[in-house]
């Protein structure tokens, strides 16, 4: 390779990196956010304030706002939180498990899937904490000395998921500030204004981009990846273990980490297609979240819905095979009792929309697929509204089977959770780099130019 | 550095010398130069990091790992001693009867506490070894290095600590090396830059204090009285529109909130029909029978005296003749003065001669003042009472002749 040929490359690769910070740097740098942000954000917000306004009157009320009552005791607060818990999912499963499988595509959307991931967690942990009716107690749940000298029971499968949901946002918050320090510092030597430096400054904490820094950075990186990997899986199925260590039919299975597991990663999947597709065309980023990503996340979602699929005939099989009469009332009540169309809408939206996804020209038009994700999503919700209310409505007692009747205040505070999860959405794409930089150029062809081969 | 210099005076020093070159392959070949020239102070920068650099730069495995993986175990450790020390040791907690220590139960929440650890001493550990958060550093003085370094720029940097150190010299190395540009990079120091401001110093003190008012106020709380009732955060769930036991209420004409149930309610297994058994009557006079439920036998004999010894004997002593242990309590005190009545011997020949029905009513509704025992002792037992005081009052009165003959060398 002649020295002008070298030159030729390296400029490239130069131009090329710089490229990326312009345009990743330039949305938080913009004077104006794009045309939609604002309305967006103001929708947004304005959930929120519904979610605030449904808390207040939550507290000074009681739950008893809920249609929750003695049959149903675990209704719509615990859906949502399985909901939320599982749409998290996706984005420690790309930035941790795709990066131990070098999977270099998933730099592109790692940083705002796991910063789906934060926010999803952020509105999980809310609903346990109100469904416990006074949440001012909720440091009850955490093992720290009290008057009553009584501590958390630790063969509850509900102290086990205090463990495995703080842990999994606190790792998760760990994971995603590392991997934006390198951005920051990229941020801070950028701006103009000594306010933005400031702050840059602060959050970069000084990072300069030291080889010898860089060395034990990957390091943490890997091992935090190696960490996470595996408590992602166990996050999700100590949530299934919830139900699964209960003895209720319909919850008593031991299908149900896998179970939980697939289905979390399936809907965390739909959410981050249903944020990026139209966030990369809004913020031009579709050169760095090519139409390649998008497709690899439609065929991630094609396989998990499989598996969920999969693992709902395999309910359905266990529990005529099992031969146990409570079992088999219990699923043939799920699909053909009173909420056989909660069922019905499960199966469709989890098991059929995704099949859609063979086909190439599905999964490379952005309106379909943000519209197939959405109902995927719904569907999800659907899955755990079954395994919760389905099963109470019809427990062993026919003395206490209700149909359950969601109240204004179930839907006001759901709806509220998605108006706090895209406030914070909203604010992370205008105020933080929404791709990791430094893994994009480290993952391109480019970061090989000039590289002898010896 | 010496201490003595003004604190407001500023020295200019050098740093070393900063190359920028054109490509990370470029950067890597640069290092092995460097490198090989003998230079042990200097570092590589790019915006990511550059793969191959590591043994370019002779850079040594980190410990990282070994921290992490003290930190998991540790947390295995803390967490099965956790659930251990407040489960089965300060608090043991009988759940269903299972034993109280048993590892499979403790994994979950020893395994998330092993990931938590080992995240937390990841993380801190890794900006711990690479010395940062770092406040300033001398090459953010640089221009070119500020505009490129996280973005484009591949920089070799040379510090003037370095023993192998020259201008002239080290410039020479690092442009061979195939530098696009070599700086001289110097920056201006003194005892107040190097200070923390005043401002962020007020900062730290100010929020430190305000953080404490929380807790100032939680413990005068603790430790102070007041006729105030306690806050109430829902009102609605701490007076509710329901009626407590015991309580008045406007809503019933006799003004109680606990209702009497109606008259002639009978609770299940309570209607206690038979006057025999559960009055001690027959035909309206004290029965002289004993009920057809109590059989007559050794083991109705043995229950007797063991109910007898637990609520009699205090009183009328193991042998009924009064003199149990309340009873010689009360004479060593002197109560019989302030009107203490003796319980009777019942060995008596008056009390003999009362049918099996009025004893049975007069441990039921009790006399004098011995109380009833009617909620300590079941119908039957206080039959098997009954029966014992018989055999006891036939004790009393009998001679050796009363013995059977076969058990009499056994007596003697």
């Amino acid at each position: 390779m002649s020295s002008a040929e070298t030159s030729a490359e390296a400029l490239a690769a130069r131009e090329y990196f710089k490229g990326i910070s312009d345009s990743v740097c330039g949305i938080v740098e913009a004077e104006k956010a794009p045309k939609i942000w604002l309305p967006a954000f103001a929708a947004a917000l304005g959930l929120t304030g519904v979610l605030v306004v449904s808390l207040y009157v939550l507290l000074t009320e009681g739950t008893g706002i809920w249609g929750n009552n003695n049959t149903e005791a675990w209704a719509w607060p615990i859906v949502n939180f399985v909901f939320w818990v599982g749409i998290g999912h996706a984005g420690t499963l790309i930035s941790a498990v795709l990066f131990l499988m070098r999977q270099k595509w998933r730099t592109s959307i790692n940083r705002a899937a796991e910063a789906m991931t934060i926010f999803a967690v952020i509105c999980a942990g809310l609903f346990p904490v109100i469904h416990t009716g006074r949440p001012w107690l909720a440091y009850w749940l955490l093992p720290i000395p009290n008057d009553m000298a009584i501590w958390p029971q630790f063969r509850s499968p509900l102290a086990w998921d205090v463990f495995a949901v703080s842990t999994y946002m606190t790792v998760s918050i760990l994971f995603w500030y590392m991997g934006l320090v390198p951005d920051f510092a990229t941020l801070r030597d950028r701006t103009k204004s000594k306010l933005k430096h400031t702050i840059y400054g602060i959050l970069a904490l000084g990072w300069r981009g030291s080889a010898r820094q860089w060395h034990r950075y990957e390091r943490a990186y890997l091992i935090m990846a190696a960490l996470a990997t595996p408590l992602v899986f166990s996050v999700h199925s100590v949530v299934s273990f919830d139900f699964a260590v209960g003895q209720l039919p319909g919850w008593h299975t031991t299908i149900f980490p896998p179970y939980f597991v697939a289905g979390a990663i399936f809907s965390g999947f739909a959410m981050v297609l249903t944020l990026l597709v139209p966030a990369r065309a809004i913020f031009n980023m579709k050169h760095i979240i090519t139409d390649q990503h998008v497709e690899n996340m439609c065929k991630v979602i094609l396989a998990t819905g499989s598996m969920v699929g999969f693992a709902y005939g395999t309910e359905f099989f266990i529990a005529w095979y099992s031969g146990n009469a409570y079992e088999g009332f219990t699923f043939l009540n799920c699909a053909f009792g009173p909420f056989a169309w909660a069922y019905w809408t499960m199966i469709t939206c989890n098991v059929l929309v995704p099949q859609f996804f063979w086909f190439k020209k599905i999964r490379t038009s952005p309106f379909v697929i943000v519209f197939l994700c959405i109902l995927v999503n719904v569907g999800m919700w659907f899955e755990r509204f079954v395994i919760i209310v389905t099963s109470l409505t019809r427990s062993f007692m026919p003395g206490s089977w209700h149909y359950f009747s969601p109240t204004m205040y179930d839907a006001s505070i759901f709806i509220g959770s998605f108006g706090l999860f895209f406030t914070l959405f909203l604010l992370f794409l205008r105020f933080m780099p929404m791709i990791a930089m430094f893994e994009v150029k480290g993952a391109s062809h480019h970061a090989h130019a000039g590289v002898k081969h010896h | 550095m010496s201490t003595d210099k003004p604190i407001d005076q500023v020295e200019d020093k050098l740093y070393g010398m900063l190359a920028e070159y054109e490509s990370p392959g470029a950067l890597i070949e640069a290092a092995r130069k460097v490198r090989d020239a003998g230079y042990t102070k200097f570092d590589c920068h790019s915006p990511f990091p550059v793969h191959g650099i590591d043994p370019a730069m002779g850079i040594k495995p980190t410990i990282l790992p070994l921290i992490t993986w003290g930190a998991g175990l540790t947390g295995t450790g803390l967490a099965i001693l956790m659930q251990t020390w407040m489960n089965n040791w300060t608090y043991p907690w009988n759940i269903g009867g299972k034993p109280l220590f048993s590892l499979p139960m403790q994994i979950p929440i020893a395994f998330e506490v092993t990931v938590l650890l080992a995240a937390f001493a990841t993380f801190f550990g890794m900006w711990g070894l690479n010395k940062l958060p770092q406040v300033w550093h001398p090459l953010f003085g640089n221009d070119n290095f500020v505009k490129k370094a996280t973005c484009h720029g591949f920089f070799v940097a040379i510090e003037a600590e370095d023993p192998k150190f020259d201008a002239e010299g080290t410039k020479a190395t690092l442009e061979e090396a195939g530098a696009m540009e070599v700086e001289t990079v110097r920056y201006k120091t003194s005892k107040k830059m190097r200070a923390l401001p005043n401002g962020v110093v007020a900062f730290i003190v100010l929020s430190a204090c305000v953080a404490l008012v929380p807790f100032a106020y939680i413990a005068k709380k603790r430790a102070s009285k007041s006729d105030q009732p306690r806050m109430h955060i829902i009102p609605n769930m701490d007076f509710q529109t329901k009626n407590k036991p015991q309580t008045a209420s406007d809503m019933f004409e006799d003004g109680r909130a606990s209702r009497l149930p109606v008259d002639g309610t009978v609770a299940r297994g309570e209607l206690k029909a038979d006057d025999h058994f559960y009055r001690g009557l027959q035909g309206g006079a004290w029965a002289t029978e004993f009920p057809k439920e109590i059989s007559l036998s050794t083991e109705t004999m043995d229950r007797g005296e063991d109910r007898f010894g637990i609520y009699c004997s205090p009183c009328h002593g193991l042998t009924g003749a009064g003199t149990g242990m309340i009873n010689q309590r009360a004479d060593a005190v002197g109560a019989t003065a302030t009107g203490w009545v003796a319980p009777s011997n019942i060995t008596q020949e008056a009390f003999a001669k009362q049918p099996h029905g009025q004893l049975f009513n007069t441990i039921t509704h009790g006399i004098r003042s011995m109380p009833g025992y009617s909620a300590q002792v079941k119908e039957a037992d206080r039959w098997a009472i009954v029966f014992y005081v018989r055999a006891l009052q036939r004790s009393a009165h009998s001679t050796i002749d009363d013995v059977p003959a076969g058990e009499k060398p056994a007596i003697r």
